[in-house]
């Protein structure tokens, strides 16, 4: 079994993702290689041959590499699967995006976001937001595997890996990267927030998300919002945990004002601690919250920044 | 400009799925159906790109079983065209989905194709890039905004930490993201008049597809439960509680 991973990364850190990818690919077994395709990404290929259990880097670099398309992506990876039993990407919006491209190419059937591996062709993924869990085996000579990153443990370093430069191919595709606006907040993305506080209808404004706001400054959190509260135009869709937002698992999930729909409970409930503050004791987020607190929310946040304060947050 | 919106019956959003103690799926039957919420968001798309003009019809096509022809009237009624149901009563895989609508595409020849990003069912999130293989389209996935000049389709995409722009030269596939934007609910009028649009019946052997499923499912479980923990009687205990005994802040 040889697999290949594709690396997760911006061309100046490596995403901890691509380490989760390589315990999942140690799981099914084989030699396994990590393809960094970047542009001015030396320094990447060289963190990721240092990682325990690789065998060898391909790294391929080239200005369409930059900011890479999926097309750019699928002329890089396909000619490689000759020599691959396994296609391995980070469910992140980048692997979401190329990953079925390939498949699809390879005319094989690709095992999305998977959270275990069972054995070289049996895996576990998450349906119906995870409310559900499907054990599937494939049957396809080849396999395009994605992986949920929060599911696995992120290899250590400790690797002596060779790294090979392979050739980038340079187009022209038809499809070309114009811009990118990335979130210049100082605050974590919500994805990979440690931390999560949300706020839900409960909230009555958009401007009273100031109040969480403020919380999450003090434990450099994102924050989030329920459907009922994007619905209500409180906030813009982008701040939505539920079955049709956001998938979030954080540490610490506080619910702010959230009834705790089952749309939303979909989008939180994989979180290690679930904190809810809520006027209604009857509020169904309760059932799945580990600390519950009944009280009117504008009393309770102004109190927690306070608190927050008095140990040093 | 023809447009093709495939679109997929699935468990309404607002349904809690229960999975069946057998193990082998979760459980259909007496559940609430709707359009995917994706897919309605591609259908208020390639309306709306038609209200602006320069579209000359849009095709709703979904594959399924007998009522998902509800699914294609619920998109005639909010303004597409004229609608084409696969049906199957088989499950079938986004390979062999992408596969079929190849088979549409060859035949009908829009020149763009807008669906949903993922189905809340199967969470897969891969049929609108695998079809783009299949034709060798580019594609745009995710999409947050449209914007069609000169062959292009310039799009804005939702990505990890933020947003990006990207430029595909037509035809393309767009798969989209929720902020494209808000699906109108269709009017008794237009629910009326939906009634006597078209829609053709096929089936996947017309089409010549084989849609065997690659995947077999060994099971299907409900996830680890989670039981309620305990009421706390103030932020001041709260706090305590994270701090001090869980660590998390």
């Amino acid at each position: 079994m040889s697999i290949l991973i594709v690396a997760e990364h911006d061309n100046t850190a490596l995403n901890d993702a691509t380490r989760a990818a390589v315990t999942a690919a140690k799981a099914i077994g084989g030699d396994v290689d990590v393809l960094v395709a970047g542009s001015d990404a030396g320094d990447i290929a060289k963190a990721v041959s240092g990682i325990e259990g690789v065998s060898k880097v391909l790294h391929a670099d080239g200005k369409a590499f930059a900011k890479p398309t999926a097309e750019a992506m699928e002329a890089l990876i396909l000619p490689l699967m000759d020599k691959y039993d396994v296609l391995m990407a980070v469910a992140s919006t980048m692997g979401k995006n190329f990953a079925p491209r390939i498949a699809a190419k390879l005319d094989v059937m690709q095992i999305s976001e998977i959270s275990a591996v069972e054995s070289a062709d049996t895996f576990v993924r998450p349906i119906y937001a995870g409310n559900a869990m499907m054990k599937v085996q494939s049957t396809d000579a080849k396999k395009v595997v994605t992986i949920r990153p929060t599911t696995f443990e992120k290899a250590g370093d400790g690797g002596t890996a060779s790294v090979e430069t392979i050739e980038a191919p340079s187009g022209p595709f038809k499809s070309e990267f114009v811009s990118e606006e990335l979130s210049k907040s100082d605050r974590p993305e919500l994805t990979a927030a440690k931390i999560v506080i949300s706020g839900g209808r409960g909230m009555q404004s958009g401007d009273n998300f100031v109040l969480l706001d403020k919380i999450a400054d003090q434990l450099n959190a994102a924050v989030g919002a329920s459907r009922a509260a994007v619905d209500a135009g409180y906030v813009p869709n982008d701040y939505q945990v539920g079955q049709t937002g956001k998938v979030v698992a954080p540490e610490l999930y506080i619910a702010v004002g959230i009834s705790g729909a089952i749309q939303h409970l979909a989008g939180m409930k994989d979180s290690k601690i679930i904190v809810a503050i809520n006027k209604d004791e009857d509020a169904p987020i309760f059932s799945v919250a580990d600390y519950g607190l009944v009280a009117d929310l504008f009393n309770a946040l102004p109190e927690l920044e306070a608190e927050l304060t008095k140990i040093g947050l | 400009m023809k447009i093709l919106v495939p679109v997929k019956r699935v468990v309404d959003y607002n349904v809690k799925v229960r999975v069946k103690p057998d193990q082998s799926g979760v459980d259909l039957a007496n559940v609430k159906m709707s359009m995917n919420p994706f897919c309605e968001i591609a259908v208020e798309e390639a309306v709306r790109m038609k209200e602006k003009g320069g579209v000359d019809e849009i095709i709703v096509v979904s594959i399924g079983p007998q009522q998902a022809q509800e699914t294609i009237r619920t998109a005639l009624a909010m303004g597409a065209d004229r609608g084409i149901l696969i049906q199957t009563n088989e499950p079938v895989e986004p390979l062999a989905v992408a596969k079929l609508l190849a088979k549409i595409v060859a035949e009908e020849g829009p020149e763009l194709v807008i669906l949903g990003k993922q189905a809340i069912d199967d969470d897969s999130n891969q049929t609108g890039q695998m079809l783009a293989a299949l034709l060798d389209w580019p594609q745009a996935t995710f999409a947050s905004e449209v914007a069609i000049a000169n062959g292009k389709a310039n799009v804005t995409r939702e990505i990890d930490g933020g947003l990006q722009t990207i430029s595909v030269e037509m035809p393309a596939i767009i798969t989209t993201d929720l902020r494209l934007n808000e699906p109108r609910y269709a009017s008794l009028p237009n629910i009326m008049k939906a009634k006597r649009k078209p829609i053709d019946a096929k089936t996947p052997e017309d089409f010549g597809v084989d849609i065997a499923p690659r995947l077999k499912v060994l099971g299907v479980t409900a996830p680890p439960k989670r039981e309620a923990g305990i009421k706390v009687e103030s932020v001041a205990e709260l706090v305590d509680k994270l701090k001090n005994k869980e660590g998390v802040i």
